[in-house]
């Protein structure tokens, strides 16, 4: 009787699902071919890529890397609708350094790879603080090499050693022993914000060239303000040693800085060749003008935006009527600006350059809409967040300082890199008054006898310089948005 | 961060440009370098090579003068300019000069305060039309969409012309040549106005160049030539005499390839003589040294060497000389006399 | 008393201003406007001086002179001899012209991509993540001219069209004409025209209203308040006896019926583009100058728009949507009265920003050679009469006069439609 059992006592095996429910047909069923709607819809969709690839591959794929005119490319492929890519093999380090002195390439490379380097323990705040200072050894190690001559290759191997003794030990203590350690009172690498806080310094010179004295007595000009400040503060109180010791920094960049400069450099020169501003040209100016520009907005965009929110009400309708103001125009009426006017505002001989000029109006540009970010990103700041400073007894400053801006940067910094890319991509502008960055210089590569009438390659491949980079940064600070979310919930 | 960058710039800044409007000689000699207002690309006229260096007819007059004043035909920063930036960076001294193909307009030497120190090319405006088009005649363009380049007197005159023979037209303006002709070329516009010159250059980059003809019409004058700012007459003098001497030279039949010879010792013709510096003190009395002339002269050539090598018969540009001839070859071409 | 004694009062001293907080923000604040007013003077003095070196007195009389020159587009009559002002407000009505266009098209193609891109579809939803992508990540300068070299070099020349046996032919029942120069539909006319209206006499402002089209549009939207009085009526039925009468023959009458006779009365017809001399005459002409910077602008701005719709739709969580069906709303209805409205709330703060930025990013029709007000008084104006002061401050007034309109009228209706918290 036991034995006998009319409901089954063990699962049946699991059976394979469908075939229209599995593998290819089953996600073309699911993902294609849902309904009627979704296959039309995928069928149109379908033709119209096969379409579009035969079109540019037919028109891409010719041989004629090696053309050296119009004309030869048409020998070259024998005619047809084709494109002629010689003028890329023949054009494409103008179109990405200018005019730059081809001796000098490695300076605006360095400066780039710097940039990463400096940026890093900003934006990617996984990677250790040793790899940071590894990259830095990697790279000023590689440039000590590519420079050449002995005392630039005994630098750049003792960097790359260098380098390679912190990636080892990086990579042979794990983070627990490391953490112990530093517990018992080893010794911790600095932090590698101080090279994010020299770079700024550091990029004028390799760019532009000239004493490096001058950067560092600009540099110099901070620290004096900032004992200026700790002192005076001490002293009369936080607000007076404040605008104290703004002042001691100015008189210092105004009459001092330059002098002595000058008189260091005399002693000790430590110079680069000289690069006018007008040599700038081609992807490295975009570069040049949106990293100046986003850089300089930054401080002007938090003032801007502490303005905006604050209860003094001619601080903040000051404040205001610049934002709006600047946001109300189109970015081509300020480079008039710079281009036209900007000479006439200053004082009768003072005269920049238009690289310079521009600068100027795309940094105050850049400025507004950094202030509405940062505003964004206060706003979104818990209000708690304000009283328990207060509750603490921070003055203004100190709270600002110490708890609102570094979470209120924190939360903007995709709002940060979204602006970035807007400038960048706005630097094109600069072409309608003939600065010569990509697509400038495309009109004068078009100008040339031998490369008139193209268009498409020369427009694809500034095209595609733009699209790597701008892709590459809006995936990261979509990135950054996710990680920001999570950090929430 | 945001002083320091500006602050460092602003060094270079200043390093690299000058001071006031006064005294532009000077300035251009402590400066060591010659600033020249240039067009952004015009075949022949100034475009840059795949190095980077700046050729053409316009630029030659830029590189004469470096090589007059400094010595160095390549101490000179080429400024690209456009139609709109060209004279605001000319007033505000941001350039020591501008060769840039610019007509000499009342409005603009007495209104914009420019004076244009000579003529280095006799140019009028022309109209570039397609062979199969039929038309013989700029009058027969009644109706015509007309490709036109923006930020010019072309459009003035181009305006003034159609409505003078009381036609219509549909004017296509457009920025950059390259651009012009990349819409003339697609059949965009059955007509392309500039200056002849320039209509030549264009049509010599044609696949095929007898597919385009210039009608017969020249609908205006417009002489061409390098200006300074006012109120520095002696920066005026010294542009508009290296331009003279480049006429001169070619007149007594100096080349680049005899001005080291004709200039080691004074020789029977005095007027040489006075010009390359053997002979008087005609480069004291500018401000510059004796060897002036001989210098810009070697460096780019007399006249006709540049108008030969830039845009002459031989070139692709394959301009013929013209108006642009000597007055003896029955041109306006005319240096007032180095004495 | 103690009004006497208080110390406060007894003893005011200067440090008070920095120390007192009740004084310390008039202090900041006093000091941050003479700052700025102390800017704004040496901007101001420094301009005098250029100026006057530069003999330049700031005038704004060359906005009476005469323009000299043609515009091509022009939305009013307009002639080389009439003033640079004229030129001006022919350049802003285009400016006008190709922004209202651009947000129209930017908004329904950005909400079709936005709604295609949540799609179940694969290769849908992919494409329009490339389309997104590809807009978003270059810059709209590069996309100007891009479309403006492709409506070139594509289209056929009108030179094409002509000869025994074209090239090429018109399209659309031989009605509209594509060509390299720009597109050419019929336009409508009336042969029994009621006149025109003209305002402002001779001035630079003149301008000249057809009757015709002034009494189509009042027949038509009055047509279309009648059809809402219907509505409202039918409403009101319902909710009295509970059944809905049938309207919408009704409705589509008031609408369409009037106009169609007016129209018929004023014998409308379609003037068709022909191929006369070098051109196409008749119809309506629209340069592709100005189809490649609608198209662009609005290419460029639908993909940031199909981006803001998207989330708009994400943020909408799903229990409102189960909430609607569990009260036994119909899908579509379900979208009308729960999502929408909710999703439009976050939709339209960006959208009002994306529609400025267009406009501003409008100026860049220089780069096509398109007559806005970028080109005329910011660009031939300029040259011509070499005042860039005058004309870079006009300039800036009047788009900073658009953008601050724009944000107004949004605003407003941001507002009337904001969530009312309390």
């Amino acid at each position: 009787m036991s034995d006998m059992s009319y409901v089954r006592s063990e699962m049946l095996p699991e059976r394979a699902p469908p075939a229209s429910s599995v593998g290819v047909i089953g996600w073309m069923r699911a993902n294609l071919f849902s309904s009627v709607l979704n296959s039309i819809l995928s069928i149109v969709s379908l033709v119209l890529v096969v379409w579009l690839l035969s079109a540019f591959l037919s028109w891409a794929l010719s041989p004629t890397w090696s053309g050296t005119s119009v004309n030869n490319c048409r020998e070259l492929s024998g005619g047809g609708h084709v494109a002629c890519w010689g003028v890329i093999r023949e054009r494409w380090v103008q179109l990405l350094f200018g005019f730059y002195p081809p001796e000098e390439y490695w300076r605006p490379m360095l400066a780039f790879a710097l940039l990463f380097v400096a940026v890093t323990p900003v934006l990617f705040s996984m990677i250790s603080r040793r790899m940071n200072w590894v990259m830095l050894c990697v790279v000023l190690g590689v440039t000590a090499l590519y420079l050449g001559g002995l005392a630039g290759s005994i630098a750049g191997l003792a960097l790359l050693a260098l380098g390679a003794a912190i990636a080892y030990k990086a990579l042979s203590t794990d983070k627990d022993a490391r953490a112990a350690e530093i517990a018992e009172g080893a010794k911790r690498l600095p932090n590698p914000l101080i090279f994010t806080a020299i770079f700024p310094f550091l990029t004028p010179w390799l760019l532009w060239g000239g004493s490096l004295w001058l950067p560092i007595a600009a540099a110099l000009g901070f620290v004096l303000a900032f004992y200026a400040y700790r002192y005076l503060a001490a002293v009369l109180g936080s607000l007076s040693g404040l605008i104290l010791s703004v002042i001691v920094a100015l008189v210092w960049w105004l009459f001092m800085a330059v002098p002595f400069g000058n008189a260091i450099g005399g002693i000790i020169p430590l110079d680069l060749v000289q690069v006018a501003s007008r040599d700038f040209g081609g992807f490295m100016l975009s570069l040049t003008i949106g990293v100046v520009a986003i850089g300089c907005s930054l401080p002007i965009g938090i003032v801007l935006a502490l303005g905006r929110q604050s209860d003094l009400f001619i601080v903040k309708t000051l404040c205001v009527g610049f934002i709006e103001f600047i946001r109300g125009v189109p970015l081509i009426t300020l480079l008039f600006v710079a281009s036209t006017l900007l000479n006439i505002f200053l004082p009768p001989g003072t005269n920049f350059d238009i690289i310079l000029r521009v600068l100027i109006m795309v940094t105050l540009f850049a400025s507004a809409y950094m202030a509405e970010v940062i505003r964004g990103g206060l706003a979104a700041l818990p209000r708690g967040q304000y009283e328990a400073a207060d509750a603490l007894g921070l003055d203004y400053w100190k709270a600002q300082r110490l708890i609102i801006m570094p979470q209120a940067l924190k939360i903007s910094i995709p709002g940060i890199v979204s602006t970035f890319i807007g400038v960048f991509k706005d630097t094109t502008l600069v072409s309608i008054i003939g600065l010569l960055d990509p697509l400038g210089l495309s009109n004068s590569i078009r100008a040339d006898a031998n490369w008139i009438g193209l268009i498409w390659e020369l427009y694809g491949f500034i095209a595609l310089l733009f699209f790597v980079f701008c892709f590459s940064m809006s995936r990261y600070s979509m990135y950054l948005e996710r990680r920001l979310r999570t950090d929430h919930r | 961060m945001k002083k320091t960058v500006f602050l460092g710039a602003l060094t270079v800044a200043g390093l690299a440009a000058g001071a006031s409007a006064a005294a532009t000689l000077d300035d251009v000699k402590a400066r060591g370098k010659l600033n020249c207002g240039v067009a952004t690309g015009v075949p022949g006229f100034a475009a840059p090579d795949a190095n980077g260096r700046w050729e053409g007819f316009d630029v030659a007059v830029c590189r004469a003068v470096a090589a007059a004043v400094l010595g160095d035909s390549d101490a000179v920063e080429f400024v690209p300019t456009t139609g709109k930036t060209r004279f605001t960076a000319l007033a505000s001294g941001e350039v020591d000069m501008l060769a840039r193909n610019t007509t000499w307009t009342l409005s603009r030497d007495v209104d914009l305060k420019f004076t244009f120190v000579g003529v280095n090319y006799y140019d009028g405006q022309g109209f570039l039309v397609n062979k199969d088009l039929g038309v013989s005649s700029a009058k027969e363009l009644d109706g015509a969409t007309v490709c036109i380049q923006t930020g010019t007197t072309t459009e003035l005159n181009l305006a003034d012309f159609f409505r003078t023979n009381n036609m219509s037209y549909e004017p296509v303006p457009i920025e950059t040549q390259a651009e012009a002709l990349q819409q003339f070329n697609a059949g965009a516009c059955d007509s392309y106005t500039t200056d002849a010159s320039g209509l030549a250059a264009a049509r010599s980059t044609f696949e095929d160049p007898s597919s385009a003809i210039i009608m017969p019409e020249i609908i205006s004058k417009e002489p061409l030539g390098p200006l300074v700012r006012h109120g520095d007459n002696e920066w005026g003098d010294v542009v508009r005499w290296t331009l003279n001497a480049l006429v001169t030279a070619e007149e007594f039949g100096v080349t680049s390839t005899n001005v080291a010879e004709l200039s080691a010792a004074a020789g029977d013709n005095p007027e040489i003589n006075r010009l390359l510096g053997t002979e008087g003190s005609l480069g004291e009395m500018l401000g510059l040294d004796a060897d002036w002339a001989r210098r810009a002269i070697a460096s780019v050539g007399n006249y006709g060497e540049v108008f030969a090598t830039n845009i002459g018969e031989d070139t692709p540009i394959g301009l013929a000389r013209g108006l642009n001839a000597q007055w003896r070859d029955g041109g306006l071409i005319y240096s007032p006399p180095f004495r | 008393m103690t009004t006497t004694t208080d110390p406060h009062q007894a003893s005011f001293r200067l440090s008070m201003l920095l120390y007192d907080s009740r004084y310390r923000s008039m202090t900041i604040q006093i000091i941050a406007l003479i700052g700025f007013l102390t800017l704004l003077g040496w901007l101001f003095s420094n301009t005098a001086n250029n100026l006057a070196d530069l003999g330049k007195e700031p005038s704004f009389r060359f906005l009476s002179e005469p323009a000299g020159y043609d515009i091509n587009q022009r939305l009013l009559e307009y002639t080389n001899r009439d003033t640079h002002m004229r030129a001006a407000l022919m350049g802003l009505l285009n400016t006008l012209l190709v922004a209202a266009l651009g947000c129209v098209t930017a908004t329904i193609l950005g909400v079709i991509i936005g709604v295609l891109r949540l799609s179940p579809n694969w290769i849908v939803s992919r494409l329009s993540a490339v389309y997104v992508e590809a807009f978003r990540n270059v810059p709209v300068l590069l996309w100007i001219v891009f479309t403006m070299a492709i409506l070139i070099e594509t289209l056929p020349a009108p030179k094409a069209f002509r000869g025994e046996t074209p090239e090429a032919t018109m399209k659309l029942f031989d009605s509209v004409a594509f060509t390299n120069r720009g597109t050419y539909i019929p336009e409508p006319l009336f042969s029994n025209t009621l006149g025109n209206l003209h305002f402002f006499g001779e001035s630079s402002l003149r301008f000249d209203v057809s009757l015709d089209l002034i009494l189509l549009a009042v027949l038509f939207f009055g047509g279309i308040f009648a059809s809402i009085k219907i509505k409202r009526r039918a409403d009101r039925i319902q909710e009295q006896t509970g059944d809905r009468p049938t309207t919408w023959y009704w409705s589509l009458g008031v609408i369409f019926v009037p106009t169609l006779i007016v129209m018929v009365a004023l014998g409308f017809h379609l003037g068709y583009p022909e191929l006369k001399g070098f051109n196409f005459k008749g119809g309506i002409y629209m340069r592709n100058s100005l189809i490649a910077l609608w198209l662009a602008l609005s290419l460029y701005t639908a993909a940031f728009i199909a981006e803001i719709v998207r989330a708009g739709i994400l943020a909408i969580s799903k229990g409102q949507t189960e909430a609607a069906g569990a009260l036994g709303l119909r899908p579509n209805r379900t979208m009308n009265l729960v999502v929408l409205p909710q999703a439009l709330r976050v939709i339209i703060p960006p959208l009002i920003s994306n529609y400025l930025n267009l406009t501003k990013n409008s100026s860049l029709a220089i780069a096509v050679g398109y007559m806005d007000i970028t080109g005329t008084l910011g660009g031939i104006t300029m040259n011509q009469t070499g005042r860039e002061l005058e004309t870079v401050l006009l300039l800036m007034l009047v788009y900073l006069a658009i953008s601050l309109t724009i944000s107004a009228v949004m605003n407003w209706y941001n507002e009337s439609v904001k969530l009312k918290e309390r």
